[in-house]
């Protein structure tokens, strides 16, 4: 039958019917879904592991050639070596294998023994225990402290000793250490809200003080009254200062009441005061509940705290705000920027040479690397116009400068500028989308042709702006060189959004995750700590521009649907 | 006025001329709303409408009947100056409304719009409730008085023959309608800024029988207030509800006169050929 004779199962026929194409597809299609999801697992068990509470090993370790010696910590990875590359380190090994097993322990105590990380071969561990009372503090500063709890201590006198239960001297550590934090928050608050906020009254002050030294035309007897004013607010600050102050000097007095006696992996003694602990817990004691809890808490201190020991403890909120922040100021630029450009450049300008020369421009310019935006940020927005606003809007602050520095109004535009090209672009498409016979309609109406855009054309072109917006935002979250140009920092003292009038402050340094990723991941002193926050910081990075590109895709959509069936 | 009247009389005359006798001597009794002098139309080098002279009686319905591309559409078109947006569009002589030449420099196209609606082949209904598609043009006026628009809605949905069908659901979306009504709310939408002319381009081309019906049966009352002018390709159509009847072929006018005349008793070849079906 000739139907059947069609039926050839030939590698030809295979070819003809598209198959290897099929293949191919969806080969690529697989590659690119594994390459994110094991972008992300990666991420996650990297990142997110540093907050388990891990159990704390003790071991004896010789190695051979030396003496023993009591290892204390956490086991953080393990790997194998080549015995060759250990014996070019100095190692007398007298094996046959080919290689090794070592192991990374975080051993804390920093301020100890030099280094809290260290490498150790497997082979040579011994006696490995996990005694229950260890304990692991999280301290302010110097990092983690393991060992085991002697004795508590106030005033210098000893109020519970080792000869006690281990229980008793535990629950006195655990109820002073309680005191402690909540003195130091109190100090905290002085320090950072109130003591923070008299000193911007004070420079206030100041400038308003240098700003009449500059007002020449002031007469003298207003320029009295006006310094008679500053000097009397002045004294009120100085005296509600010294109130905190005092307020400050006997709640330090009273944090550095209590210390402990701990006891590190070699045998030596050391006190502790509370005042640098941030937390103190046995996690060879708990169970996977009290583990859980913890991990959340832990959790929720990355997210919500600022960060410590030159970022690598701690949280991350400010990145966190600041990235938000900036992402957000720059959509209020870029979007009423980027729809009036497209708008002229589609509705208005006679389609001619001109228009095509702009438009090859436009797209280009999305293809200008991003650092060369950072160097025309700095040099146009900071140097030239940050230094003419200063001169002419704050004088007083000179040589300081208030605009002509790096700060987050001018990081917002510089990125607003660089995700310009995405929103003309992407509206531009969208307008050209809108039927003709719309317009038509509403010009038909009496409508001109201002009216018909305002009224019919540029709400129904709203998703498409929306798709501009969110290609802007997927780039602009992501960037961090020219950020090191116009306005990131390492670490800001205050968020750019505060307590202190006028509340929001664009002139502001500010901190950005994608900058914190670098800096804790390369310019940290202590690279072995900080590696798990970089991972979780990259994490918290791809999350937050997906939540941020989610909630523009939502808010697309609901217009999408608002405006469906237009397909005239 | 009356001099322009005269004038239109006039050219009905001239085209009496080219071979209509009755039609003219029915078409001197009737106001004239529309005349149009000479009207020569080029996209860019290509001339598409040559030396039009035609009338168009007030409160009438006037078809433009024709094959595609005969330039009827685009005639229809210079009544409200929709040409004016397509690029490289040139118009030669006069349309006169109402004795005023509606291109003159003084003219606003926005209010001469107001005058002079139109209703497109496709219904394009804005993506809004129904009862902001029909106030649309009075907004655009800058009527926001919620009494005056409920009033001029229910008015205009009514003058469209649609008011029973949607009374109940006037904030729902308009592209929730079925074609027939799409295209009944937008003559709504173009009867509530109350034209004095109301041109239809090939208005039920895109719609089921029974909704052609309904927007044959709604021209024939709307006459009673309004000119119209209706381009269609549908020659029975044309029988049906027009008064006049305009042959056109490739951008000429070739016959105009009462569409009886016309249909029965054409007096050029070409428009007999055409409405016998022997081409088009």
């Amino acid at each position: 039958m000739p139907l059947e004779q069609q039926k050839r199962h030939s590698f030809y026929e295979w070819c003809r019917r598209g198959e290897p194409l099929i293949w191919i597809n969806a080969a690529a299609v697989s590659l690119s879904a594994i390459a994110v999801i094991g972008l992300l697992i990666l991420l996650t068990v990297r990142g997110f592991g540093h907050f388990w509470p891990a159990d704390v090993m003790q071991a004896n370790y010789q190695p051979p050639g030396e003496s023993s010696k009591v290892l204390i910590g956490e086991r953080v990875q393990k790997e194998a070596v080549p015995i060759e590359q250990l014996r070019s380190a100095g190692f007398q090994l007298e094996t046959d294998k080919v290689f090794l097993d070592r192991e990374l322990i975080k051993s804390g105590n920093r301020d100890v023994s030099g280094a809290d990380f260290s490498w150790v071969l497997s082979d040579y561990l011994s006696d490995i225990t996990y005694p229950e009372e260890i304990m692991v503090l999280e301290r302010h500063e110097w990092g983690n402290f393991y060992g085991y709890l002697r004795g508590v201590k106030e005033s210098g006198e000893a109020v519970a000793t080792q000869d006690q239960s281990h229980e008793v001297l535990w629950n006195a550590f655990l109820e002073r250490l309680e005191r402690a934090k909540e003195l130091h928050s109190k100090i905290e608050k002085i320090e950072k809200k109130d003591i923070g906020a008299i000193n911007y009254r004070i420079e206030k002050l100041r400038l308003r003080e240098r700003g009449l030294e500059l007002d020449e035309d002031l007469s003298s007897e207003k320029r009295e009254r006006e310094q008679a004013e500053i000097e009397a607010e002045r004294a009120a600050l100085d005296a509600e200062y010294r109130v905190y102050q005092e307020e400050l000097v006997g709640l330090y007095t009273a944090i550095n009441r209590d210390s402990i006696i701990a006891e590190a992996m070699n045998g030596r003694q050391v006190e502790l005061r509370l005042a640098k602990i941030v937390h103190a817990f046995k996690p060879n004691a708990m169970n996977v509940f009290d583990k859980v809890w913890f991990y959340i808490a832990k959790f929720g201190e990355f997210l919500t705290d600022e960060p410590r020991e030159a970022n690598t403890e701690g949280g991350i909120f400010p990145a966190i705000f600041g990235t938000v922040i900036m992402v957000l100021i720059m959509s209020i630029i870029v979007t009423p920027f980027g729809v009036v450009a497209a708008v002229y450049l589609r509705e208005y300008a006679r389609q001619g040479l001109m228009t095509r020369i702009i438009r090859i421009a436009v797209n280009n310019l999305a293809g200008v690397p991003s650092i060369v935006y950072g160097v025309f940020g700095l040099g146009f927005f900071i140097y030239f116009l940050g230094s003419e606003i200063d001169q002419v809007f704050f004088p007083e602050a000179l040589p300081a400068p208030t605009f002509g520095t790096p700060g987050l109004l001018w990081a917002s535009l510089t990125l607003a500028l660089l995700t310009l090209p995405v929103v003309i672009v992407a509206t531009e498409e969208g307008l050209s989308r809108i039927p003709k016979a719309l317009r038509e309609g509403s010009l038909a109406l009496g409508a001109t042709k201002a009216e018909t855009l305002w009224r019919v054309v540029l709400p129904m072109t709203s998703p498409a702006m929306m798709t501009g917006l969110i290609l802007a935002v997927a780039r602009a979250a992501g960037e961090v060189a020219p950020l090191m140009l116009v306005g990131v920092v390492k670490l800001a003292p205050t968020l750019p959004v505060n307590g202190n009038f006028p509340y929001f402050h664009l002139d502001q340094k500010f901190m950005h995750l994608g900058f914190h990723i670098y800096d804790v991941g390369f310019q940290s002193p202590n690279v072995e700590a900080a590696r798990p926050l970089v991972y979780a910081t990259a994490l918290l990075l791809v999350v937050i521009i997906a939540l941020l590109n989610l909630s523009a895709v939502a808010l697309r959509n609901h217009l999408r649907e608002k405006y469906k069936s237009l397909e005239l | 006025m009356s001099t322009d009247t005269t004038q239109a009389r006039t050219h009905g005359i001239k085209m009496d001329a080219l071979g209509r006798g009755t039609a003219v001597n029915k078409l001197e009794k009737e106001d004239i709303a529309l005349t149009v002098d000479d009207l020569s139309l080029y996209y860019g080098e290509k001339q598409a409408l040559h030396n039009v002279n035609m009338v168009i009686p007030r409160k009438r319905v006037t078809a433009f009947i024709g094959p595609s591309g005969c330039g009827k559409s685009t005639l229809l078109r210079c009544f409200n100056r929709m040409n004016d947006l397509v690029d490289g569009c040139r118009i030669e002589g006069q349309i006169k409304l109402d004795g005023h030449n509606i291109y003159d420099k003084s003219v606003d196209a926005a209010a001469l719009r107001r005058n002079v609606g139109m209703v497109f082949q496709k219904p394009n209904p804005f993506p809004k409730s129904i009862y902001e598609n029909v106030a649309y043009g009075l907004r655009i006026q800058g009527i926001n008085k919620k009494r005056v628009l409920d009033e001029v809605v229910e008015r205009s949905l009514r003058g469209a023959a649609l008011w029973d069908e949607v009374k109940d659901r006037l904030q729902d979306n308009a592209l929730g309608m079925s074609g027939g009504q799409q295209q009944r709310l937008v003559i709504a939408r173009t009867i509530a800024v109350e034209p004095e002319v109301l041109l239809l381009d090939e208005p039920a081309s895109a719609l089921d029988p029974i909704s052609t019906l309904k927007i044959e049966e709604l021209i024939y009352e709307l006459k009673s207030k309004y000119t119209i002018v209706i381009v269609t390709h549908n020659m029975q159509q044309a029988a049906r509800v027009s008064d006049y009847t305009a042959f056109m072929y490739m951008g000429k006018l070739i016959e105009f006169g009462d569409t009886d005349t016309l249909f029965t008793n054409p007096s050029r070849k070409q428009t007999e050929d055409y409405i016998t079906g022997r081409y088009g």
